[in-house]
This record gives C-alpha cells, sequence and structure tokens, in this order.
C-alpha cells in the first residue's frame, strides 16, 4: 500500500489529490512503524507528517494553485542519477547486519545500559523520553534550537513579504522537524 | 466552510479535547508514547483546525502572531534555564539530580520541564509557520 500510494504521488498532476496522498500515505508509514514497536516515532509521524504539513501544504496550494504543469525537461537525466545512487545505496546496505540481530553492534554499545538502568538512574518507565530528555539532553536542546531556527528562516523568507507588498516573493520553507 | 454548520459545530466541540489530548500527551509523556515535540504539534493543530473553519482572524484575537513567535523563542529559553538552574545548583549543565533530594524525583522535574520547553518551541514554531502560510495569500477558510 506504501508503494502504491508513492507511485499514485508520482503520477497525479491534481496537487490537491496529491496533498491528501502524502497525508495518506504519512499515516501508512506510521502505521508500519507501529507494526515494527517504534510507537513514539509513529505518534510525531502521525501528528507531524499526516496532520500538520498537510494542512500547511494546503494552505500553500491556496496560493499556488490546484495543477502541476508538466515539466519542461525529458526525465531521463534524473531517472539516471537517480537509478545510480539508489544502486549506491542498495550497494551499501550489502555490509549491514541482518535486520533485528541481537548481535548488532548497536545493540551493545550503550543501549544495554539504557535498557538496564535508566529504570534506577531516571526513574521513569518509558525508556525513549528518558533518553531523549536525560542522558541525550543535550542533544535535544540543539533539536529544540533547530526547530526554531527554522522558524525564523520563514519567518525571514515570508514575513518580509507583507510588508513591502509590491514584490511578492515565491513561497518557500519546509517545516522544521526536529 | 463558514457556512457548514456540522462542521463548524464539530470544530467547536472537538478544539477542547484535542487541548486536553495534547497536554495528556505531553505530562504522560514518562508512562506511554510521546512528549514535548508530539503535544506541541498536537497543540498547535487545534489551533490549525480553528483557523481552518472560523477564519484566520477569529484565531489570531484569540492567539495574536506576535504571542506564538514569543512562545517559539520562550521554549528554547525555558530548556536552556533549566540547564542553568541546575548549574546554580552544583550540578552539571541539565544535570536533573540537582532538582530534588531524591536524584530519581529530579530526573522527574527535569524532563518535564525540558520537554515543557519543547512543547512550547514547537507550538510556537508550527502556529507561526501556519500563520504565515495562511494569512499570505488569498486563503479564505
Amino acid at each position: 500500500m506504501l508503494g502504491a500510494a508513492g507511485l499514485a504521488l508520482l503520477r497525479i498532476r491534481n496537487l490537491f489529490a496529491v496533498v491528501m496522498l502524502a497525508g495518506i500515505y504519512s499515516l501508512l508509514s506510521a502505521g508500519l512503524f507501529t507494526v515494527m514497536d517504534a510507537v513514539d516515532v509513529a505518534f510525531t509521524e502521525a501528528a507531524v507528517g499526516a496532520g500538520i504539513s498537510t494542512v500547511l501544504f494546503l494552505a500553500a496550494l491556496a496560493l499556488a494553485g490546484h495543477h502541476e504543469n508538466k515539466p519542461g525537461h525529458t526525465p531521463l537525466l534524473p531517472m539516471l542519477v537517480v537509478v545510480i545512487t539508489g544502486a549506491a545505496l542498495v550497494y551499501g546496505t550489502m555490509d549491514m547486519p541482518g535486520f533485528g540481530d541481537p548481535d548488532n553492534p548497536v545493540h551493545h554499545h550503550v543501549a544495554d545500559h539504557y535498557l538496564e538502568e535508566s529504570p534506577h538512574e531516571i526513574g521513569i518507565p518509558n525508556v525513549v523520553t528518558a533518553v531523549l530528555a536525560s542522558y541525550r539532553g543535550y542533544d535535544t536542546m540543539g533539536e529544540t534550537t533547530v526547530v526554531f531556527a527554522a522558524a525564523v528562516g520563514v519567518m525571514l523568507l515570508l514575513a518580509g513579504g507583507v510588508r513591502s507588498r509590491g514584490r511578492a516573493g515565491r513561497q518557500a520553507g519546509e517545516e522544521g522537524d526536529g | 466552510m463558514r457556512e457548514e454548520i456540522v462542521v463548524r459545530v464539530g470544530a467547536k466541540v472537538l478544539t477542547p479535547f484535542i487541548i486536553m489530548f495534547a497536554l495528556y500527551v505531553h505530562f504522560h509523556g514518562d508512562y506511554s508514547p510521546g512528549g514535548g515535540f508530539q503535544a506541541g504539534v498536537i497543540l498547535a493543530a487545534a489551533f490549525a483546525l480553528l483557523a481552518l473553519v472560523y477564519g484566520l482572524e477569529a484565531v489570531q484575537r484569540v492567539l495574536p502572531p506576535w504571542f506564538a513567535q514569543m512562545c517559539a523563542g520562550l521554549g528554547v529559553l525555558i530548556y536552556a534555564g533549566v540547564g542553568v538552574v541546575t548549574v546554580l545548583l552544583g550540578h552539571n549543565y541539565l544535570g536533573y539530580g540537582a532538582l530534588a533530594h531524591d536524584p530519581e524525583h529530579g530526573q522527574h522535574y527535569g524532563i518535564m520541564a525540558v520537554e515543557l520547553g519543547v512543547l512550547v518551541t514547537v507550538f510556537g514554531v508550527m502556529v507561526t509557520v501556519f500563520y504565515l502560510f495562511a494569512g499570505r495569500g488569498t486563503m479564505k477558510p
């Protein structure tokens, strides 16, 4: 279903349908994350990807119109680049350890410590929150700052046009996703 | 959408529950999936829903853009401020053990406080971005 939604996203030229499909795609990925037991990630994906992003895209659509023009160039060169990059990425995964293998290095660096000690050291049941806010507190502070910086960037790009209405810039900016 | 009575009443009824759910996600983040980031997004979604149904002006009377922008900066300050407080109490930067006699309780308070910072920032940022997009052109609700 994810693949079908992705392919439809590529083919459809009506942007309204594309936005809705992107929301569905996000919701399906959230379901996939849930199946893989990553509920925190799934929650974020559902709230940000399927919720707020869709609304922002709709707001952008109201500015940009509902139809996507046909591209003026042939898709051969981009296709070539994408295929080569994809092949390189697939080649890169050959050396990766098997998915879910308990002997993987990632499970033996600090993860053991987090899983075994966090009930005593932090005292909260949700290990994800413990890692996010306590063990990796500096990282999360950086992320918060990044989100703030993203908002400042969008404000500089979009709010500047309100004052000088003459030269209406193109809408730009992506939502900041920590 | 101004004339659709089902949508208008539905949005009005749902909004308090969405806000309550956001707060639940934040304060229950220790025990279940969720936390400041998700809570901030959900909180912003409540206001986005109102803006879509009732129009941007109506929502901006309740939540003016300057307030949302202030929130975006305030959250970072809360987060960094918790770190400064722990330093002043004689621990490492963001060493939450300083916040209570029992280090575990200190961790609880610290995590809640920094997650509150994340919530405030994410909420402010999302609302600000939404206002900028929606208020820019001819978006008729």
